[in-house]
């Protein structure tokens, strides 16, 4: 067993870690004050080869592993959700899910561009009656010669007015024998004809990102843009979120460590009763309860990237750092707020801004209350994991650092 | 010394040599412990002026191609400042340790880095950082100079080659300079150079499988520099007792008055 970091992880955090205090830290109040994205940040990370960290180098990828790939969300996190969020649309949700159902021709086409930093890629699957409940889902693909013709809506959709390309998933058989045997997934080019989208506004956090939805009306859909078999869509969709839960646990992470690094550092600073606030014990309580958090949900995501790297299947231990992190993240930024007094409840400080984002983390990539039935069900034994046509690849640093 | 190598640009390509050196982090405390300079726990980083000499060579590899070297004197762990150069971008490292220099003063650095461009061998330019954070003398770059023979152009602020000249913008007190010099040269560079480019990840990969040669005293033909300088003693700068006054008043006027009073009571002016 090994528990440490390589150079290499070490070096990524670094590299990262400038990259998001240097030039993201500086400037993500403000954009977050205007709700407005940052209007630099997607090209930047994709000079910095961040938009294709873990993909092989033969479909423009930057060869690193698995690992790399949580470490970089930890990083970005620690700034600001909204970077971390780019990361599990473009890189979880879209270009992994990719990486392990699309054929040599799809990966060719459309993961390459993608892990370039050329085309922006996100997923696209809950819909304004549907979230977790994938079965659920209404938006329609029905199949006419050689195109599918989509019909429907999708919301809370990260990055929906900013990509080029969206993972979607859409009923292609309303009368399969169970509802979930009737989806199926695509590639969808975004600025296609019939399709319209926009941004949401109001929301309690990740002001700084996009959150948006994109309606289908008879959008035309080339059958080689199907991922995988007709029918396989509920599989990838879990594929999917598999990647992107993996990437928010990671992320979350980040907040922990943030909320640990600014309360340690505040409680030195602030006097209370003739003495720095880390001095008295219901303070140091709250740092130690976060940093307990913090190296829990670290050695989750740790785990996670570990078995992604060996090509194990880890629904479940992805789903169990899911849920750690993201509530333990919420209750850090929530007790980092108490540590500063009345300054964490401003916007002068950062964790107001953490506790808002994170929040929502809660909510998607499938909520807590869905987590915690999956490790009922793996406990209980009424949930297994059946082999996929298509498994995630491994990890392999020879192979993936091959040039096309 | 070093020999003139007329380099047309578009048939040889340009070897470049950085020299870095491995320093506390610029927000380490530093301690006076026994006698000697402490930093704690604090980590050791590449001297932040070295990654603009890093990043002006790699500029010239971008523009005309070349290849670029980064050597540094000190322990084991100065590795670390070398894969940084490497992550960078750099296409070698090299590492000169050896136990007899320790407490090195820029005289014998310059000494021992001369050996090492010499058995480096083809050089065209040499760039340092304007000074290390540490002891922070900004003379190694000119001693380098001087035992090589070649031509200093220090505090560039950028970088031209053309025909086997090399041109730069020296960023000096009293303003900017250009001086032109017949390659091979010593340069060293300052901020106006363009920020240090973030490892890529290609580079990370190459920087942490790479194997760093680790050239001794003996590699190099030299015997350990005898020190020109001689410490009597080290000392901790006092502390100074920096206080803070708010001058308060009804009008702009006022507060301006109350300050100029201020300046002329205290004899700053």
């Amino acid at each position: 067993m090994d528990f440490s970091l390589s150079p290499e992880h070490q070096m990524v955090q670094k590299m990262v870690r400038e990259f998001a205090q240097k030039e993201v830290a500086p400037v993500i109040r403000e954009y977050d004050r205007r709700q407005e994205p940052i209007p630099w940040v997607l090209q930047r990370m994709g000079e910095l080869g961040l938009l294709g960290i873990s993909f092989p180098v033969r479909y423009g990828g930057q060869g690193m592993d698995y690992i790399s790939l949580g470490l970089a969300c930890e990083e970005l996190e620690a700034v600001d959700s909204t970077l971390r969020v780019v990361m599990s649309v473009h890189v979880g949700l879209c270009g992994l899910t990719l990486l392990q159902w699309g054929t040599e021709e799809q990966k060719r086409r459309f993961l390459t561009p993608l892990a370039k930093g050329e085309k922006i890629g996100c997923g696209a699957f809950s819909e304004p009656g549907m979230g977790s409940d994938v079965a659920a889902m209404r938006t329609s693909a029905r199949r006419e010669g050689d195109y599918y013709i989509l019909n429907g809506e999708k919301m809370w959709i990260s990055l929906a007015s900013k990509a080029d390309f969206a993972l979607v998933t859409a009923r292609t058989n309303p009368n399969a024998a169970k509802p979930s045997e009737g989806l199926s997934t695509f590639l969808v080019d975004l600025h296609s004809e019939g399709i319209t989208r926009g941004d949401l506004h109001g929301k309690m956090g990740m002001r700084a990102g996009s959150t948006g939805w994109i309606h289908f009306q008879d959008v035309r859909v080339p059958v080689e843009n199907r991922i995988g078999e007709e029918g396989e869509g509920f599989k990838i969709t879990m594929s999917a979120f598999d990647h992107g839960r993996y990437t928010v646990a990671a992320g979350a992470t980040g907040v922990i460590r943030a909320a640990l690094e600014a309360s340690t550092r505040y409680a030195r600073e602030r006097v209370t009763f003739g003495k720095p606030i880390a001095e008295h014990q219901l303070i140091q309580q709250k740092i130690a309860a976060m940093l307990t958090d913090y190296e829990i949900a670290r050695l989750l995501y740790w785990q996670v990237g570990w078995l992604k790297n060996q090509g194990r299947r880890c629904t479940r231990e992805t789903s169990i750092a899911k849920k750690f992190a993201t509530e333990a993240a919420f209750r850090a930024a929530n007790e980092a707020i108490q540590v500063h007094g009345a300054y964490g409840y401003i916007d002068e400080y950062d964790m107001e801004r953490h506790l808002r984002n994170i929040r929502a983390t809660i909510i998607y990539e499938g909520s807590s209350e869905i987590q915690t039935l999956i490790q009922a069900g793996y406990a209980l034994g009424t949930r297994q994991d059946k082999p996929l046509r298509c498994e995630a690849p491994a990890y392999d640093a020879e192979e993936w650092a091959k040039p096309a | 010394m070093g020999q003139a190598r007329l380099v047309s640009l578009q048939e040889v390509t340009l070897k470049i040599v950085t020299c870095i050196k491995q320093v506390p982090d610029a927000e380490a405390k530093i301690n006076l412990e026994n006698g000697k300079v402490s930093w704690g726990d604090s980590p050791l980083v590449i001297n932040p002026f070295d990654e603009y000499a890093v990043e002006a060579a790699l500029q010239q590899k971008d523009k005309h191609g070349a290849t670029v070297l980064a050597i540094c004197i000190g322990p084991e762990s100065a590795k670390e400042a070398l894969k940084h150069a490497l992550a960078m971008g750099a296409d070698e490292a090299i590492l000169i340790s050896d136990p007899t220099l320790e407490n090195l003063d820029a005289q014998g650095a310059a000494q021992v880095l001369a050996a090492a461009i010499r058995k480096i061998g083809d050089a065209d330019m040499v760039i340092f950082g304007r000074q290390s954070i540490d002891s922070g003398t900004g003379l190694t770059p000119a001693q380098t100079a001087r035992r090589l023979g070649w031509p200093l152009l220090s505090l560039a602020g950028s970088i031209e080659l053309q025909n086997g000249q090399v041109s730069v913008e020296r960023v000096i007190e009293e303003g900017r300079q250009i001086v032109r010099a017949a390659l091979p040269a010593v340069l060293s560079v300052v901020q106006s150079i363009g920020e240090p480019r973030y490892p890529s990840f290609m580079g990370i990969r190459k920087a942490s499988r790479a194997v760093i040669p680790t050239w001794t005293l003996a590699d190099l033909g030299i015997s350990a520099p005898e020190p020109v300088l001689e410490q009597r003693e080290l000392l901790a700068p006092p502390s100074r007792e920096q206080p803070c006054e708010f001058i308060e008043g009804e009008t702009v006027e006022e507060i301006a008055e109350k300050l100029v009073e201020k300046i002329l009571a205290e004899k700053v002016l």
